[in-house]
């Protein structure tokens, strides 16, 4: 027996070694982009990005905030969208999710078809760009950003409607049909307060997604840099830094046409304000979003 | 049949209720079915424009048919060959090191007594929640050649030259990997931890009584029984092999042009083709080539899937 608990306890402290090297790897980075946004432009520049800055600094976010540039609009495109889209979004998702769930719907079998068959096959990026540049006229609008791609997938729908279909018992919502209430009545009184679980999850990966996403801005907004997300401002100064590196030897052309590129702290502190928002969000919607995975699990 | 002999069955005034009940039910549905249909099927004819001589001016159904020639010119040239390969062989690394990874975490995982496993959970799986923008970012504050950590705090310090990582392409299969690995390990466990978790105490207090290790617990006892898991999870991303994370491939690389060969995708080469190159039907074929490939393998993935655990496949 004493063996056991020698072994058990040798298992223990291997097991919170690996763990602690894990988990150190997965934060280190985003403790290194948050020490340079805090260090002195020149130390960074003499010593690189460093967990052990020369000198602090808070000039780079000062930057950001006082001298009326364009981080603080993007940020607020960012929020705008975020906010839009996923309202937007889960609100139709929601609807269909719970229309696929009733099994009396004549063509139910058809309709579920129509949102799979979206997760099998897709048209590809050309013939989607094509589509929503000349049929829809997307190109360089707020809705490049909103539209494409991201309102809706099957995915959600398909994880949202199994839990339409287990977690809102028919019983009780035959119950509410028997005492006279009509189908909106009792979707908005019964189903939805049953599914808000669900509802708190898919609403999560729906606005994460729009936090997050660059593709859009970066394909369709050629021309309007005004309404950049966050993230594209974010693309766009690296690939100027990117550009620069590469042609050192024509640097006054370069700056012809391209965004002034801030110092080396002021890029890190951008990165941070990028990613500020899910950090502050993350421990209260760590939970759901581990139960969201489990339960769409095997099927992602 | 019995579907259809229920319906014979039904009263008139039965059927005039289903009607009655299902109209706000469709027009729930309706908005949905409108997106899926601008977002996902008005594109899917499109297709057709790898088989054109596509003039910008003439749109897609106007213009010239040009049958295979399109194919033709991209399987002549080396691309083809390298982004299929490149996409598929980062897939399978991906597929073997995530999985081994993912395993491996969730039974720790699984085995640690204490609060801090919920700590440690939570924080593997931050990385995940990041845009590909952001985490190009933080490697570039590894590996820029100027400011990186990489080269100013661990080369210069040992005597060694700075490295240009951005134009060597002998590193970057490592990186990606690592950097695949580093986002989604966190996120590839959670399923592996939950199976786990619902497993039978009861046979591991049985073998632990009849002296088994904890070794041979977890390679007698957790491994087999996470074996169905593993098998449906592998299936699916093999399914998905032909597709490649653009973001990865596009941004962490940061689009640069001495990497190509060793990080262009299919995905990467479609999009190139389409917005940098403007060689529309070139990539509109590679695009054509991805989605039917892909669905073949979607497909009997699921198919595949479907005959081991009917109720884990998608359809």
């Amino acid at each position: 027996m004493n063996k056991d608990i020698a072994s058990e306890r040798r298992f223990q402290l291997l097991g919170n070694i690996i763990m602690i090297i894990i988990s150190a790897c997965a934060i280190i980075p985003l403790v290194l982009l948050l020490i340079s946004s805090f260090t002195d432009n020149d130390a960074l520049i003499r010593n690189g990005y460093n967990f052990i800055p020369e000198k602090w600094s808070t000039y780079a976010y000062e930057y950001i905030f006082t001298s009326g540039n364009s981080v603080v609009h993007a940020y607020f495109i960012s929020i705008v969208l975020t906010i839009v889209g996923t309202a937007l979004g889960l609100t139709i998702t929601t609807l269909l999710a719970y229309a696929l769930s009733k099994k009396f719907l004549p063509g139910r079998g058809i309709l579920t078809f129509y949102v799979v068959f979206t997760m099998l096959f897709n048209g590809g990026l050309v013939p989607t760009y094509i589509n929503y540049t000349t049929v829809f006229g997307l190109k360089n609008t707020f809705f490049a950003l909103l539209i494409p791609g991201l309102l809706m997938n099957a995915f959600n729908i398909m994880m949202m409607k199994s839990y339409f279909v287990t977690g809102v018992p028919e019983e009780i919502m035959e119950a509410a049909y028997i005492d006279g209430a009509t189908e909106f009545q009792a979707f908005f009184r019964i189903a939805l307060p049953l599914a808000k679980p669900i509802i708190a999850t898919i609403g999560l990966f729906i606005g994460i997604a729009y936090w997050n996403d660059w593709m859009n801005g970066y394909i369709y907004l050629t021309k309007r840099t005004d309404l950049y997300s966050i993230q594209n401002l974010l693309n766009r100064m690296i690939q100027n830094i990117q550009f620069l590196s590469q042609n050192s030897g024509n640097i006054a052309n370069a700056n012809v046409g391209l965004a002034a590129i801030p110092s080396v702290s002021v890029r890190m502190a951008m990165a941070v304000v990028g990613v500020l928002p899910i950090i502050i969000v993350y421990p209260f919607i760590q939970n759901n979003f581990v139960k969201g995975i489990t339960l769409g699990g095997v099927k992602g | 049949m019995a579907s259809n002999k229920y319906k014979e069955k039904m009263s008139p005034a039965k059927r005039k209720s289903l009607i009655r009940r299902s109209i706000p039910i469709y027009l729930m549905a309706l908005p949905g079915l409108i997106y899926l249909f601008i977002n996902n099927y008005m594109p899917m004819p499109g297709i057709i424009l790898a088989f054109k001589n596509y003039k910008a001016k003439d749109g897609i159904y106007g213009s010239k048919w040009a049958g295979f020639k399109n194919f033709k010119y991209l399987f002549s040239t080396q691309d083809a060959f390298v982004i299929t390969r490149n996409t598929i062989c980062y897939n399978l690394v991906f597929i073997v090191v995530n999985l081994v990874a993912a395993v491996a975490v969730a039974i720790i995982l699984s085995e640690l007594v204490g609060k801090q496993k919920k700590f440690y959970q939570s924080v593997i799986l931050l990385p995940y929640l990041l845009s590909a923008v952001i985490i190009s970012y933080l490697v570039f504050a590894f590996l820029s050649p100027e400011n990186g950590f990489v080269n100013n705090s661990i080369l210069k310090p040992l005597g060694k030259e700075g490295i240009s990582w951005y134009q060597e392409k002998k590193y970057w299969p490592f990186i990606l990997v690592f950097v695949n690995l580093w986002k989604g390990i966190g996120y590839n466990c959670i399923i592996y931890l939950s199976t786990i978790i619902g497993f039978d105490r009861g046979l591991y207090e049985a073998a632990s009584i009849d002296g088994a290790t904890k070794w041979q617990q977890i390679t007698k006892i957790t491994l087999p029984l996470l074996r169905p898991t593993i098998i449906m999870l592998t299936m699916m991303a093999v399914g998905r092999i032909f597709y490649s994370d653009f973001g990865l491939f596009y941004q962490v690389p940061q689009n640069s042009g001495a990497l190509y060969s060793v990080t262009n995708t299919i995905d990467t080469y479609v999009y190139r083709g389409l917005l940098e190159l403007g060689d529309i039907t070139m990539s509109a074929a590679a695009g054509v080539y991805q989605s039917l490939v892909g669905f073949i393998l979607v497909l009997s993935a699921n198919l595949a899937v479907r005959k081991f655990d009917p109720d884990s496949a998608l359809f």
